[in-house]
């Protein structure tokens, strides 16, 4: 004795956000009872657990009819099928689109194929999501990447446009395909201690001054890639470092500013010549596409870890980095100050993030190591 | 040429992909009417075709307008190959042909493919330009207004009402064609569906001319359904009440409105305020009477005719009848409405309209089913001209009996009548129900205006008694009771028949509100609640459910085991209503519906109806337990456990459904008044001879005791799942009529349902206990799964629910279920009071709501806050949404709200940000109204300003990929989300916002998983509409539908 069927439609259609959320977390229709039994929905309103298995089957259903629609989200705007209120179907789209930072973490900045895709188990392994979840997210990432590929105008509008994203989640995405496009190398073991936002915060630097669309807003695929030609008049910045009057000029300056504002001033004139050749060096390098890639790593290897062994500050590197990056329009030879800013400006800010996210996470293991040998000492 | 039919293909969008080669499609349009095609062009390579046709012209015969839908069919353009079909669409320009209906159908349709399902939509414009036709014996009846809805249509008013119109048509089922041997399951199909549409414009076409032939211009209670015989044929049939409406327009002086619609009054008046205020300053005057009857007339019409000849005896009885019916027609003409039958599909009806009620009165008939004699010989209608005889007659035969049985309960008339048939192979059975009635003969009658003067009705229904129909000696007595005025509030409860002449036992006591006149101890009606009706506390619904399990047999011994079975069906139902009426302390039953399905190897029967308490009937005793077997301690025992907990009910439920009548005493009343523990007795039926059981009906009644004698383990049984209906859920109110008894402040959160599930009994060796076991779990499974699933609306009520049950094929159950939940709010106290004013008062409230003067004290604030109070959760979600528009709207007037303000939060978006809701809704610019579905003949919360025509679709669909599509679950459940949607679609195009008095009639699913094959049927109608929020002083249609989206809480019930 079974039941055959069983199906309940409502002209508005139902659904249950809890029930949602499950679905989209890739629990099986048994799993996602047990989760809601778990949650007590039973006890709120005299239900079996047949009744539970009933209404969440048909959930499920109705989910998986809608997915169709969710993955071109203009269509369930306008869509007869389902009667869903304008404000529901937001929330769908927005949870369908929604992803797990520790995923994102796992696959941003690679490339967004079959490959990686295949390795979809493994990343889902370490990072406790269902593999039907990561493939949701994966595809989601994909599918959004080539939309918007082609699309002319701001990227962060486009997907805003087209999948109806909120800002918050669309500027997300843009950092998603940015990264993706771009093939920033954010797995090495040396950039783990980033989290997904840190980057998106480093993307949205990049976009907004590094790609063609930052200065010219009517060029295509502006928005993805990096402005060659301003790749290629980085090179001038070498001058920096290699003119040796240039050089000196610019410490002398930076020093002069800095004096009396921190406590390291004497590394900082050290080690002066060795960051803003590995800056410099960074900028100069960039019309290889390898190191483009590597341009977060390389921040950190040449920049970050040298502070961090003179045991600057945040506000330290705030500091330095202000004034490394004004006294360059004090020097009158110096020619690419429109080029130096906007290279600067990303450079600065994301160098900034990094180092205080360092800052941070090794702040908490210090608090947590000091913990730990005050208990020994004990 | 009386008219011209104008379409234009505008877009198609979401068009699936055709050529694999360029994921692109090459679409083109064939629009079809009658025998006349055009074509636009290609639209290259593109799943958004912009075609901006010419205008097609089809110059055709308003029979045809009537008859055809307008077909239009999506086509992918292929130069090598044969074009592939996308998907048609069928639009039914019936409304167009009415002038106060739709002027233009316009809008985005969905196209269907019966094997794909819907597969993107098309943009279609459609216009009809009518030519006068002078000629007076034409075939159409354009013009007459049909409604779904089985009570006066708000916004109309009933001038008179001429009676019952029926007709069926017949035609080979396509299905079952030697060509459908050779042609694709599409073209199998498609050729049904368009068969069907055909018939049933073919029909109302036909009931149209009726009704025009009686003077009427309109049909309420439409109820169409079709039988798929099979081999036999298709037979589409058709009853309704032909009218003569007026529309009522706004602007008219609302005194009026008032008198000449009471019927607008009196039903708002059930969900706006509470049923006592409900009295209008009309008196009337009624007379008194009872009953209880439903049981010895079911089943009556069961027994004898069966077999394809009726026999000798039969034969003779028709012409009988047919002679009598003859000689009545010639003996009277001028009371047109009661010409044969005196029947009407109505429900609910305006003040003063039902006199008396006597009760349920029932016929079912089994026939077997005749083969097409000469298959595939033609399919023209006409071919089967003989075919329709034979289905009338049977029909005509039951009627008769119907007829006979409201004569034999003092009644005049039928109403809340309705009609159906179960199918199984060639058995057929035939059943019909209604409530037998007096009906007030002012509303027959031209020109009812002079309502006042009390001679003129006495002498008007004096002159009704002429009427051969009804002439028999009681109507002298009811007449001379005539002038004596009772209150509406317990008026019809009182019995119609003479109480020496009782056509059934029954307890008789004076009646509880008037202390007058005589009522019966339980009433059983299918209509609605009267508004007007006294009740005590709250209703809910009461099922019995039975299952019969019989031999398999073929013709007449089939035939023979099922009509011999049905009686005892009918009394096991009937006694379990008993029971469980008065296990919840209740004494009426409204909305009665006895479906009796019949399968291969057993019988279904589900009886469904709503239990009040009306004030006017006695309380209804207790239920008493007796064992057979005296002096065995341990089963003494046992009884008295049972007893307990069947008083313990009784008493949980009194305090549920809130019933605390007026104590009354012996010498209030003046008469002996059954002490409250009065009993009846009831056997229950365990004998086999079916001669015991008609004549077992309540005679019993007339001893004093209820008692239920446990004599064998059957009843044990019985009283078990007497006892084991769940409780609905705190917060939950469910009922079968349109409204609850009991609930007056309905707040406009409405979500319409549908649910079907479907049992396979895999033990073989089932007993009838087993399968009733099965059954009940089943309806009652249901029932929590809908409170679990709607668990976010309340304080809800389910109202109309609707159960259909069928044995689809051996071994199989299905049940299907429509119903909406309505919100209302929990907070009563202030509503019954703030509805208190009388009538005089509301009068001078402006013109729209006068009405409506029930709904003119529009809700007081404190209920509005209660609500969203309620609501907690919805209405913050709800008021950040609202903000989130705020804030994109350019500007936000408040201009009409102002009038109420402590509407704020719920109040009837201003213009302005409505705009900007539906621009919302539809994120692309594009925009898709709201619809609303319900089965009811009202949305809460607003008011109907015009009926834009019927909405009468049905279609198959059909998989051969069953598993891919998610089993057979997730193949229906896209269809049915596909069928509302095509309605959705429709009523939008014809510029409505939603559907009252929806109906799934049908829903019928053939499976084969192991072929992984499915095909189903489905069959809806309903009333396209546009309806205005209550308060709302200047409609326009969409900006209502979408204020009302996002205000309604519940809407998006989670």
């Amino acid at each position: 004795m079974t039941m055959e069927l069983d199906v309940f439609v409502g002209n508005t259609t139902i659904m249950d956000e809890e029930v949602y959320q499950l679905w989209l977390d890739g629990y099986t229709v048994n799993d996602a009872v047990r989760v809601r039994m778990d949650g007590g929905v039973m006890e709120e309103c005299e239900a079996s657990a047949d009744v539970l298995l009933s209404d969440t089957m048909d959930q499920y259903r109705t989910f998986q009819m809608c997915e169709r629609l969710l993955h071109s989200p203009s269509k369930l705007g306008n869509q007869l099928l389902f009667q869903i209120p304008p404000h529901r179907q937001a929330m769908l789209i927005e949870r369908y689109y929604t992803f797990d930072d520790g995923f994102v973490r796992e696959v941003l900045g690679k490339k967004l194929s079959k490959g990686t895709k295949k390795d979809l188990d493994d990343i889902g392994a370490k990072t406790g999501v269902t593999l039907k979840s990561c493939r949701r997210q994966f595809d989601n990432f994909k599918r959004v990447f080539k939309v918007v590929e082609e699309l002319k105008g701001p990227l962060v509008e486009n997907i805003h446009h087209h999948f109806l994203l909120s800002d918050k989640l669309a500027r997300d995405y843009a950092a998603i395909v940015f990264f993706a496009n771009n093939r920033f190398e954010t797995g090495k073991r040396k950039l783990q201690y980033l989290t997904f936002q840190d980057f998106a915060f480093c993307a949205g630097q990049l976009i907004s001054n590094w790609t063609v669309g930052a200065v010219d807003n009517m060029v295509e695929d502006m928005d993805v890639d990096l402005d060659k030609e301003f790749l290629q008049d980085l090179k001038e910045l070498k001058v920096l470092i290699n003119d040796k009057d240039l050089l000196d000029q610019h410490k002398s300056l930076v020093c002069t500013a800095l004096r009396g504002k921190t406590n390291n001033l004497n590394e900082m004139e050290t080690n002066f010549k060795n960051l803003s050749r590995g800056l410099v060096n960074i900028a100069a390098k960039l019309t290889n596409a390898k190191d483009v890639r590597d341009l977060f790593i390389d921040l950190v290897e040449k920049f970050i870890e040298p502070c961090r062994s003179d045991r600057w500050t945040s506000a330290d590197v705030r500091l330095y980095l202000t004034h490394y990056n004004n006294s360059v329009h004090l020097l009158d030879t110096f020619k690419h100050q429109v080029v130096w800013n906007r290279y600067m400006d990303v450079v600065k800010s994301s160098i900034n993030i990094l180092h205080v996210r360092l800052d941070e996470s090794e702040g908490l293991s210090c608090f947590m190591e000091k913990k730990k040998s005050q208990r020994w000492g004990r | 040429m009386p008219g011209k039919l104008k379409a234009k293909i505008v877009a198609g969008r979401h068009l699936p992909v055709m050529d694999r080669a360029s994921d692109l499609t090459d679409a083109f349009v064939e629009v079809k009417f009658g025998n006349t095609t055009f074509k636009t062009d290609v639209c290259h390579k593109s799943l958004n075709p912009q075609w901006n046709s010419e205008w097609f012209k089809f110059e055709v015969d308003d029979e045809d307008l009537q008859d055809e839908p307008l077909q239009v069919t999506v086509l992918d353009h292929d130069t090598y190959s044969a074009n592939d079909a996308i998907g048609k669409v069928y639009i039914d320009i019936d409304p167009l042909l009415c002038s106060e209906a739709a002027s233009v159908i316009s809008g985005w349709f969905p196209i269907y493919d019966t094997i794909h399902g819907i597969r993107g939509e098309i943009n279609v414009l459609v216009k009809v330009e009518l030519f006068n036709d002078l000629n007076r014996f034409r075939q159409s009846s354009c013009g007459v207004k049909f409604f779904c809805t089985a009570s006066i249509p708000r916004c109309y008013r009933a001038v008179l009402v001429h009676g019952f119109v029926e007709e069926l048509v017949v035609n080979e089922d396509p299905e079952y064609q030697w060509i459908d041997r050779i042609r694709t399951p599409r073209a199998s199909n498609e050729a049904r569906q368009r068969l069907i549409s055909l018939m049933s414009g073919e029909l109302q076409r036909k009931i149209g001319l009726k009704v025009l032939e009686m003077g009427g211009n309109a049909v309420v209670g439409y109820l169409q359904c079709f039988d798929l015989e099979g081999e036999s044929g298709l037979v589409v049939r058709a009853i309704g009440t032909a009218c003569t409406l007026d529309k009522l327009s706004s602007g008219s002086a609302p005194n009026t409105n008032t008198h000449m619609s009471p019927l607008a009054h009196g039903c708002r008046s059930t969900h706006n305020s509470p049923v006592h205020s409900a009295c209008s300053s009309q008196r009337l005057s009624q007379n008194f009477s009872v009953s209880v009857p439903t049981l010895i007339f079911t089943g009556m019409g069961s027994g004898g005719s069966v077999g394809k000849e009726a026999g000798p005896l039969k034969t003779l009885l028709r012409q009988q009848t047919q002679t009598a019916l003859e000689q009545r027609k010639e003996a009277y003409c001028p009371f047109s409405h009661l010409q044969e039958f005196p029947f009407f599909t109505l429900t609910s009806f305006p003040l003063g309209f039902l006199v008396h009620v006597g009760g349920v009165v029932s016929a079912r008939s089994v026939k077997l089913l005749d083969r097409i004699h000469n298959p595939g010989e033609c399919s023209t209608l006409s071919c089967f001209a003989d075919e329709p005889e034979t289905r009338d007659a049977w029909w005509e035969e039951i009627r008769q009996e119907i007829k006979s049985h409201a004569k034999a309960l003092g009644c005049h008339a039928v109403v809340g009548y309705s009609e159906s048939t179960s199918i199984c192979e060639e058995v057929c059975i035939l059943s019909a129900s209604g409530t037998a009635a007096i009906l007030n003969p002012r509303y027959m009658r031209e020109g009812c205006l002079d309502i006042g003067i009390t001679d003129h009705r006495l002498l008007r229904f004096k002159h009704g008694l002429n009427c051969p129909v009804v002439a028999d000696t009681r109507w002298c007595l009811l007449s001379s009771r005539f002038e004596e005025p009772s209150p509406p509030s317990c008026g019809f409860c009182h019995i119609p028949y003479d109480e020496l002449n009782m056509p059934f036992p029954a307890q008789l006591t004076y009646c509880y509100l008037c202390r007058r006149q005589k009522v019966p101890d339980v009433l059983f009606t299918t209509i609605n609640l009267p508004a007007e009706a006294a009740v005590t506390g709250k209703g809910c619904l009461i099922q019995a459910r039975l299952c019969r399990l019989k031999k398999k047999a073929q013709g007449e011994v089939n035939a023979t085991a099922i009509s011999n079975l049905l009686p005892f069906m009918e009394y096991e139902l009937h006694t379990q209503l008993m029971n469980k009426l008065k296990l919840r302390s209740m004494n009426a039953l409204f909305g009665l519906h006895i479906q009796i399905s019949v399968g291969e190897n057993m019988l279904l029967g589900l009886a469904s109806a709503t239990g009040v308490y009306l004030t006017a009937l006695p309380p209804p005793g207790g239920i008493q337990i007796a064992g057979k077997t005296p002096g065995d301690l341990s089963a003494e025992h046992h009884i008295l456990t049972i007893q307990k907990r069947i008083n313990d009910t009784i008493a949980k439920n009194k305090e549920l459904y809130e019933i605390n009548p007026p104590e009354l005493t012996e010498e209030v009343l003046g008469s002996p008044v059954p002490d409250s523990r009065q009993r009846s007795r009831l056997f229950r039926s365990h004998s086999e001879s079916s001669d015991e059981v008609s004549e077992l009906d309540l005679s019993h009644g007339k001893k004093d005791a209820f008692v239920l004698e446990i004599d064998d383990t059957d009843a044990v049984e019985d009283i078990h799942s007497l006892l084991t209906d769940a409780p609905t859920p705190t917060g939950f109110y469910s009922c079968n009529t349109e409204i609850m008894p009991g609930i007056y402040n309905w707040t406009s959160g409405v979500q319409m349902f549908t649910s079907v599930r479907v049992f396979r009994l895999s033990n073989a060796n089932l007993t009838n206990q087993g399968l009733n076991k099965i059954f009940t779990d089943l309806c009652e499974n249901l029932l929590k799964s809908f409170y679990f699933k709607l668990r976010s609306m309340i304080p809800c009520c389910l109202c109309q629910l609707n159960f259909t049950v069928a044995v689809p094929e051996e071994e199989l159950i299905q049940v299907t279920v429509t119903a909406v939940a309505m919100t209302f709010d929990k907070d009563q106290n202030q509503e019954k009071t703030a509805d208190k004013p009388p009538t005089e008062e509301q009068l001078q409230f402006p013109l729209e709501l006068c009405a409506d003067p029930s709904s003119a004290n529009c809700q007081p604030a404190s209920k509005v806050s209660a609500a969203s109070v309620d609501y907690g959760s919805f209405a913050d979600r709800c008021s950040t949404w609202l903000e989130l528009l705020r804030l994109k709207a350019h500007t936000i007037r408040r201009g009409s709200v102002k009038t109420i303000s402590s509407l704020e939060r719920s109040s009837p978006l201003p213009e302005g940000r409505s705009r900007s809701l539906r621009s919302n809704r539809s994120f692309g610019g594009i925009s898709v109204t709201v619809v609303k579905m319900t089965p009811l003949s009202f949305l809460p919360g607003t008011r109907i300003i015009k009926y834009l025509g019927i909405i009468n679709m049905f279609f198959i669909r059909e998989t051969t990929s069953l598993r891919e599509e998610g089993g057979v679950s997730g193949f229906l459940h896209t269809f049915i989300a596909e069928v509302f949607s095509m309605v959705r679609a429709h009523v939008a195009a014809l510029g409505g916002n939603a559907v009252v008095s929806y109906s799934m009639k049908e829903c019928m699913l053939m499976e084969n998983p192991n072929k992984n094959q499915a095909q189903c049927l489905i069959n809806v109608s309903g009333d396209a509409v546009i309806c205005v929020r209550e308060t709302d002083q200047e409609p326009t249609p969409s900006t209502a539908s979408i204020g009302q989206t996002c205000t309604s809480a519940t809407d998006e019930a989670t």
